[in-house]
């Protein structure tokens, strides 16, 4: 400790948010008077211009060496007040916040209460601020590269906008080609756009892009390191074809001794592939893959004589010996696209999804209409006897969407309009078909939604404001239970096809995710961004950034646009070519370390080691920190047993006269 | 002091990550909760020392709460589970001495549980009042 600690205090009101509830002026005066401290102030926005310079003015003139902010949440404007005090010349770790608004202000409507707790956080914050130090952060450099993990059309656009700045780009999918739910939808909403018009150009882009390094049918199995020097660990999934030699020909498929015997998975399961397939024609990579579980030889270890694909293989490319392989590079910044997963219809029995054929979702629904679907493009359906064409179609909408039953309270953002477009398709397709769709309301928000809406209404679409209760079959036609909620009819609707508006969901296999990058999840299960409306993108995790559906359900536009978004922040690092470390790290003092080394084992990051160092003639062994490594959480000071590793700004000694303060206020 | 009308002064370590940050929710939601309970945010739950806890009642806690990350979501990967071994013990070994252990709560509160964390409160104040006022320690006053 250098200088003697001479405390300013800042309360602010926050416009009304903190001095309606909290007494501001009782509580300066109060502060005015505690140990150390020189100036207290109000003012109405701290955070302000007019703010600022006050705080700055103090230090100056008054020799402020220590500053007490009482206002917000420190997560919410700490960086701002830190460079503000080292405008005036200060440290920047010489500041300490109480949040009197988010855990004051805003959660006790009783003045008196609220006024006693904020004092009691500013005798807390002026108890520690005290005794922090100066701390220098350190700039390492930022590996110039990203890693975008999903290549559906969030994480294609990221890639390429990233590759387009000049950095390397490794876009890991999932699956044997890229392009996503995207790729499987027929035309867009509202422009009608097809939908693989618009994709594949950049399908084929991000496969020739000379920056970006396509691994498809791979994923992600370890991510180490942190913001700017992220160490990562691909399988690239063994596709039992030599991916150099396959022409993507496609004689092995048509040959395959169990061709067109399995549910496509492009075509949600009304299609059939073969054991090895291409997933739709317009893949990229144009490789073919072997499914191990569905091939003969993979599975039993016998097909035929010899496998078929082998046999017909003009390039030689069917290789079975071949095994998963690692992959292992570093980024400077990670973007997560990894989708969602539509809703499962099985979970609304009462709609029948799995009892009758003519049930199908909107997933299903969009590779009926598409020419490249399973029917060519002809909207044709089993009615359980025979195919036939639908004269009677509905559609239902909110299934699995704005439905607690299933847990999820959200609105998916795209079944309106997805529902409105494919009623617009049936009636290009069926000029004679009755359609009615059923909604509980009619969310067009997005450009051109409302008046694609009304465009569909003067199509001879009936819009039925209900619910349907349930769907049973009558004969040859199933019977929509509804009741017209507009004009209270109970309604009992013969018709030849329901299409369920299923909903977005997260992915079932986020959790994976969630472990590799520390992720969290937001109460509707979707990945938690930083900051909800001014950090939509970022999340806790320096460096990593969301785009797309694994955050929220989204239409193409706003997928788009964040995964924009997403790509201008994950290159802030790269075109930088350096990261500002964090200071809070943790710190030895060798001379009380006893070299136990429990510390290094506690060390989730392996950020400590232990060292011989000579102390009075005597080789010890001591811990060190490496503060590249470490991130500052502490766990090994609450081991030690001589207090000898503490993290700087949440020392012992910073946070003992805390809880002090804090018991003494009864 | 009369135990009836009297408010518990209770001491909370939060992690920075989830449960500081689902607190911070709660006031942006704003849910309305006891004022008894004053947060030290540390960075991680493994950042707390047992000795933390017993330093707070002996200066004067009637209550301690130390909230985390929900296990397996560390910010940290490991801290919170450290914190659960070790006040896990911590909380066995006060009933041993003969603390009250309705004076010592754990939680887990994700950044996205700003319901939860009012709920934690009032569990934490209405267990602390039950409990009483704490005199079981004397008191090294700390001249902060």
């Amino acid at each position: 400790m250098t200088a003697k600690p001479k405390v300013g205090v800042y309360i602010c009101h926050c416009g009304i948010n903190i001095a309606s509830t909290v007494d501001v002026e009782t509580v300066e005066e109060y502060a005015q008077k505690l140990p150390n401290v020189k100036v207290a102030r109000t003012y109405s926005y701290m955070c302000s211009e007019p703010g600022q310079v006050l705080i700055k003015e103090d230090i100056k003139e008054q020799g402020l060496n220590r500053i007490v902010v009482a206002s917000c949440s420190p997560r919410m404007h700490e960086p701002t007040f830190r460079k503000a005090i080292q405008e005036a010349g200060l440290n920047p770790y010489f500041l300490e916040m109480a949040n009197i608004r988010e855990q004051c202000s805003w959660v006790h409507e009783d003045t008196g209460e609220a006024t006693e707790k904020a004092k009691k956080l500013i005798t807390a914050s002026v108890a520690k601020v005290r005794l922090l130090e100066a701390l220098e952060s350190k700039e390492v450099d930022a590996e110039p590269a990203a890693l975008v993990i999903g290549a559906g059309i969030a994480g294609i656009q990221a890639a390429l906008d990233i590759a387009d700045a000049g950095f390397k780009t490794y876009l890991v999918e999932k699956t044997p080609s890229v392009g996503g739910r995207m790729a499987q939808l027929d035309k867009t909403f509202p422009t009608l756009d097809c939908s693989a018009c618009i994709l594949t150009p950049k399908m084929v882009d991000c496969a020739s892009h000379p920056n970006i390094e396509l691994l498809s049918y791979s994923e992600v199995e370890e991510v180490g390191g942190y913001i700017g020097n992220f160490d990562v660990k691909v399988r690239k999934k063994a596709r039992y074809v030599d991916f150099d030699k396959c022409t993507g020909c496609g004689d092995c498929a048509s040959e395959c001794r169990v061709a067109d015997r399995f549910p496509s998975e492009f075509d949600q399961g009304m299609g059939k592939r073969s054991a090895i397939y291409l997933p739709f024609p317009q893949a990229v990579p144009a490789k073919y893959t072997i499914d191990p579980e569905s091939c003969l030889y993979l599975s039993r270890g016998k097909c035929g004589k010899s496998p078929k694909c082998q046999e017909v293989c003009g390039a030689g490319a069917i290789n079975f010996e071949q095994e998963d392989e690692f992959v292992e590079f570093k980024v400077g910044a990670i973007i997560v696209a990894t989708g969602f997963d539509p809703f499962d219809a099985s979970r609304k029995p009462e709609y029948g999804y799995d009892d009758y054929p003519n049930v199908i979702t909107g997933m299903e629904m969009e590779r009926l209409v598409s020419a490249s679907g399973p029917t060519g493009g002809k909207v044709l359906i089993s009615n359980g006897e025979e195919e036939i064409e639908p004269k009677e179609v509905a559609f239902i909408k909110c299934v699995g969407s704005r439905d607690e039953s299933v847990g999820n309270e959200y609105c998916s953002r795209v079944c309106c309009m997805y529902t409105a477009k494919q009623a617009h398709l049936i009636r290009e397709k069926l000029p004679d078909a009755n359609i009615r769709i059923y909604y509980m309301d009619v969310r067009a928000f997005g450009k051109g939604y409302e008046e694609f809406y009304d465009r569909v209404r003067r199509e001879n679409v009936r819009y039925i404001r209900g619910n349907p209760s349930e769907i049973f079959k009558r004969g040859n036609k199933l019977v929509v239970k509804a009741e017209d909620t507009l004009t209270s009819t109970p309604l009992e609707d013969e018709v030849d096809m329901v299409v369920l508006g299923v909903g977005l969901e997260p992915r079932a296999d986020m959790r994976k995710m969630m472990d590799l990058l520390r992720l969290s999840q937001s109460p509707d299960r979707f990945f938690l961004e930083a900051h909800p409306k001014l950090r939509p993108v970022d999340t806790a995790t320096d460096g990593v950034f969301l785009a797309g559906c694994c955050q929220g359900p989204k239409d193409i536009p706003d997928t788009v646009a964040q995964a924009k978004g997403a790509a201008s922040s994950a290159l802030i690092p790269l075109a930088r070519g350096k990261v500002t470390i964090d200071a809070q790290v943790a710190e030895v003092n060798e001379t009380t370390c006893r070299g136990c080394g429990f510390c290094v084992e506690i060390c989730p990051y392996s950020a400590i080691e232990m060292v011989t160092v000579n102390q009075f003639g005597h080789e010890v062994e001591v811990a060190r920190v490496n503060e590249a490594l470490c991130k500052g959480c502490g766990s090994c000071s609450a081991a030690c047993l001589s207090d000898s590793i503490q993290p700087k700004s949440f020392r012992d000694r910073q946070i003992l006269p805390q809880i002090a303060a804090l018991g003494a206020m009864k | 002091m009369s135990a009836n009308n009297y408010e518990p002064n209770i001491v909370a370590f939060l992690c920075n990550w989830c449960s500081y940050a689902g607190a911070d929710l709660a006031g942006t939601s704003r849910v309305q909760y006891p004022s008894n309970v004053q947060v030290i945010r540390v960075m991680c739950t493994g950042r707390v020392n047992p000795l933390y806890v017993m330093n707070a009642l002996q200066q004067g806690a009637d209550g301690v709460l130390v909230s985390g990350c929900h296990p397996g979501d560390c910010h940290y990967m490991e801290g919170n589970y450290y914190a659960r071994r070790r006040l896990g013990m911590l909380k066995d070994l006060m009933e041993f001495i003969g603390v009250d252990p309705r004076r010592f709560h754990m939680s887990w509160v994700s950044a996205s549980e700003g319901h939860k964390w009012k709920e934690v409160v009032e569990k934490t104040v209405e267990d602390a009042r039950e409990a009483g006022p704490f005199e079981g320690f004397r008191r090294r006053r700390i001249d902060w």
